[in-house]
């Protein structure tokens, strides 16, 4: 059984910040078809496309029928606990840091058998688990067992903990409190227990549409955040970078503009101050200390969560410039992704289409809601998903993506 | 599709000169170190030069990165007959066979066979984070608890499933430490009490402290010659009646509950003209006593689920019912990496030639000795063995 996870006591303030440990990283190339389904929450195993049988670990050919036709399809995920240990000692530095800990042979419901990391409410031999593919703290696919119903507490299991980025008990900034992101998304991180809720605001004189019922919310607090100013940025990082454990930038800046205005250059230059220049001073600011901290204490720095347009996955000309600017914090992100895992921080992308706000208006629905958006992102940190999908126009993107990225293309702006 | 015949026998397959080059913790040498004074104790224990060996078959997990042929040119070697055998606990009795049919069929006369490995400081850790393709996608990351982990998980099922207990394990584990008081070799110098097993600390459940085998530093080796050659030489020799391996065998059984001995035993017992109950003594793959007591179920001292009643029907130590790893196997003579697979054929040589010295079993005339190796991901995957016999 799991206990709850309680507040952890305030740091001493002399204490030496314990140091990011990653479990093991070495995978082979065939064993990323996992971390593509985990990425997205998804469960899949290699499927011979001849025999039809599931197969595990992954394999160049078919122990079956050596068929080399092994994709990664969806498969159920139930399967039951043929045998168990809890590992006290090992010789690796990140896992000696979390014994004992709990692992798992499971017999699937589809057929191979798995080790798994075994959630603490799992009952021995025999039971029947419900299993997952979850990224670790190394941004690796892993198996996770957990019983089929739940138990007390399931979420703050510590092993679990490892796998996701919960926010209870952490501090969370958002970045741009004048997004219609901010306040869902406050309100969502609250209820989920957040400790602390910094929103960034530029400009503060100016009226702020939401202020009174962010303010309503316990543990919010306004900060001065300008992202298109490499010092205000500084600025609050040297303020209250250390206390950050979950960032989520809210930047956003669309304006419509065609290719061929005259001043779409400017246009351009401005969303890209805006949202790629402003995720690259965030990185700057917030990256470095995010990732020390990426061991500190039960509730260290664990996530940096960018929510993007799907239109940066393949550009649409009515917002030609923010598919643009949103392409190039996609990349921004891959490479902030890469420097933060040493931390142990994952970077989750959060597509979604069109938003039901003001700048999005003459777009037909369906339009993503904000506090859509917002519980999507808390499903993401609270699964540890790394690329989350949206409303029904993301969903339909990145399937159709998968499918054929030139028909996207092609089909764009018609 | 034209099934094998019939195996030929190995009548005049000898094996001489059993080397044991004394374990060490800890080494701040590599592999070649320890290769290269198992290779000197064999020229020397055979009397001849060790470039007189033509043939050399060679097991290790830290010699990388070279290969067998490398090896030739680093100790002055020119065999004709080369193998490199990366199985593990199954390597010794795997390099046997195949140097038993080289020079059964005279393309080599003298095949040295040596495993080495070396136990620098972060050797272990080092080997286990490399082991294979799906123990670094699918086994390490969960825990990296290594072997132990792995067979925490064949032994809780396999209790689970046949009843076996703790206790019984201990015992197979403390008549081993008993056995190794007697083998000045033997890393562990201490007697451990069934009470000691009990309540050490625990390392993987259901494994505690004395459950798993100490990673050392340390070689083994032994000749492989026809009886012609070794009586020229004047050595004497004791004789391979059979051997057999399998790999991957029942793979679709969900835990390993057997290891592909139990495919061809009725082979390893009709080659030797002899039964499980003409063994003077067993030296078995002693990772972890639950895989010991598999071997004595799939090697036919008892039926499947019975090991645990056979541990509790009879005594192991030198002098008990059933002589069993008699130098203390490497749960008390230390595993000296894929050496741990050539303990026991070192071990079997010695008890047949009568020079056991402290661990003789009275009057040993045959003996079996098996091998199991490779946790590839959830099950090891090699299984072998092999009867010897004393000359006359």
């Amino acid at each position: 059984m799991t206990g709850p996870f309680l507040k952890p006591k305030r740091k001493n303030p002399l204490a030496r910040t314990t140091q990011p440990l990653l479990p093991p990283q070495a995978r082979s190339r065939k064993a990323h078809g996992l971390t593509l389904a985990a990425a997205t929450g998804r469960f899949m195993l290699q499927c011979c496309g001849e025999c039809g049988r599931y197969t595990y670990p992954a394999r160049e050919a078919c122990p079956n029928c050596l068929s080399s036709d092994l994709t990664f399809r969806d498969a159920p995920t139930g399967g039951s606990l043929l045998s168990e240990t809890r590992i006290e000692v090992t010789s690796d530095p990140y896992f000696r840091e979390h014994m004992p800990w709990r692992t798992g042979l499971v017999q699937l419901d589809c057929g191979p058998i798995v080790i798994v990391h075994l959630h603490g409410g799992c009952g021995g031999p025999g039971s029947q688990l419900k299993l997952s593919l979850q990224l670790d703290r190394a941004g690796q696919a892993v198996f996770f067992a957990k019983p089929v119903s739940e138990t007390p507490h399931m979420e703050d299991d510590p092993q679990w903990r490892e796998m996701t980025a919960d926010p209870k008990h952490r501090r969370v900034l958002i970045t741009d409190g004048r997004s219609p992101l901010a306040l869902p998304m406050a309100q969502a991180l609250k209820k989920a227990g957040a400790a602390r809720i910094f929103v960034g605001v530029a400009d503060r004189w100016k009226p702020l549409d939401q202020q009174a019922l962010l303010a309503a919310i316990e543990g919010v607090e306004f900060v001065d955040l300008d992202l298109t100013s490499e010092r205000s940025v500084q600025e609050l990082a040297m303020d209250i970078g250390a206390k950050v454990e979950i960032l989520v930038n809210t930047a956003d800046h669309v304006r419509p503009a065609h290719l061929f205005d005259a001043g779409a250059a400017n246009a351009a230059r401005e969303a890209m101050d805006h949202t790629v220049m402003g995720l690259m001073r965030l990185a700057q600011a917030f990256g470095p200390v995010m990732r020390s901290r990426g061991a500190d204490g039960a509730a260290g720095a664990v996530a940096w969560v960018n929510v993007l347009s799907v239109h940066g996955l393949s550009n649409v000309p009515q917002f030609g410039v923010h598919s643009a600017a949103h392409a190039a914090c996609l990349s921004l992100s891959q490479w902030l992704r890469t420097e933060l895992r040493p931390g142990g921080v994952r970077v989750i992308n959060t597509f979604t289409g069109p938003l039901d706000t003001e700048w999005f208006q003459t777009v037909p629905p369906p339009k993503v809601a904000p506090k859509a958006v917002a519980d999507a992102v808390l499903d993401g940190l609270k699964r540890g998903l790394e690329d989350i999908y949206v409303g029904d126009v993301a969903k339909d993107i990145e399937a159709r993506l998968f499918d054929n990225p030139k028909a996207v293309e092609r089909e764009a702006g018609q | 599709m034209v099934l094998s015949r019939a195996r030929q026998s190995y009548d005049g397959v000898v094996l001489a000169v059993p080397v044991t080059v004394p374990y060490q913790r800890y080494s701040i040498e590599t592999a070649h170190w320890w290769m290269g004074k198992a290779l000197r104790a064999l020229a020397d224990g055979a009397g001849i030069s060790h470039r007189d060996f033509d043939g050399f078959s060679v097991a290790s997990f830290t010699m990388g990165p070279d290969v067998a042929v490398a090896l030739t040119q680093h100790f002055g070697l020119s065999p004709r007959h080369i193998d490199h055998v990366p199985m593990g606990g199954a390597a010794g009795i795997v390099s046997l066979r195949r140097a038993a049919r080289a020079v059964q069929a005279g393309d080599a006369d003298i095949v040295a066979c040596v495993a080495a490995d070396t136990n620098q400081v972060d050797t272990f850790r080092k080997t286990l984070a490399n082991f294979s393709r799906f123990a670094q996608d699918a086994s390490y990351p969960y825990g990296a608890g290594g072997p132990n982990a792995s067979f925490a998980l064949i032994a809780r099922h396999y209790m689970d499933r046949y009843g076996a207990t703790r206790e019984d394990f201990g015992k197979l584990c403390v008549a081993q430490r008993d056995n190794a008081l007697k083998n000045p070799n033997a890393l562990m110098k201490k007697p451990l009490t069934l009470e000691q097993y009990m309540s050490a600390r625990p390392i993987a459940e259901p494994f505690h402290l004395f459950d798993c085998v100490m990673p050392c530093a340390g070689a083994e080796g032994f000749l492989v010659m026809r009886e012609e050659t070794a009586v020229s030489l004047g050595l004497p020799f004791v004789r391979l009646l059979s051997a057999i391996e399998r790999h991957n065998a029942f793979a679709e059984d969900p835990v390993q509950v057997r290891g592909g001995w139990v495919v061809d035993r009725d082979e390893l017992y009709g080659m030797a003209g002899s039964t499980p109950g003409d063994m003077d003594f067993v030296q078995t793959y002693d990772d972890y006593a639950v895989i010991s007591m598999m071997q004595f179920e799939d090697l036919g001292f008892c039926a499947k689920g019975e090991g645990p009643d056979f541990v509790r029907q009879h005594t192991f130590t030198v002098d008990g019912s059933f002589p069993h790893n008699t130098s203390g196997g490497q749960l008390s003579a230390g595993q000296a990496g894929a050496a741990g697979g050539h303990l026991g054929l070192t071990e079997a040589m010695r008890q047949l030639l009568g020079t056991a010295e402290g661990t003789q079993v009275k009057d040993a005339k045959l003996g079996l000795v098996s091998g199991f190796g490779m946790i590839n991901y959830d099950r090891g995957l090699a299984s072998a063995a092999a009867i010897l016999a004393r000359a006359s």
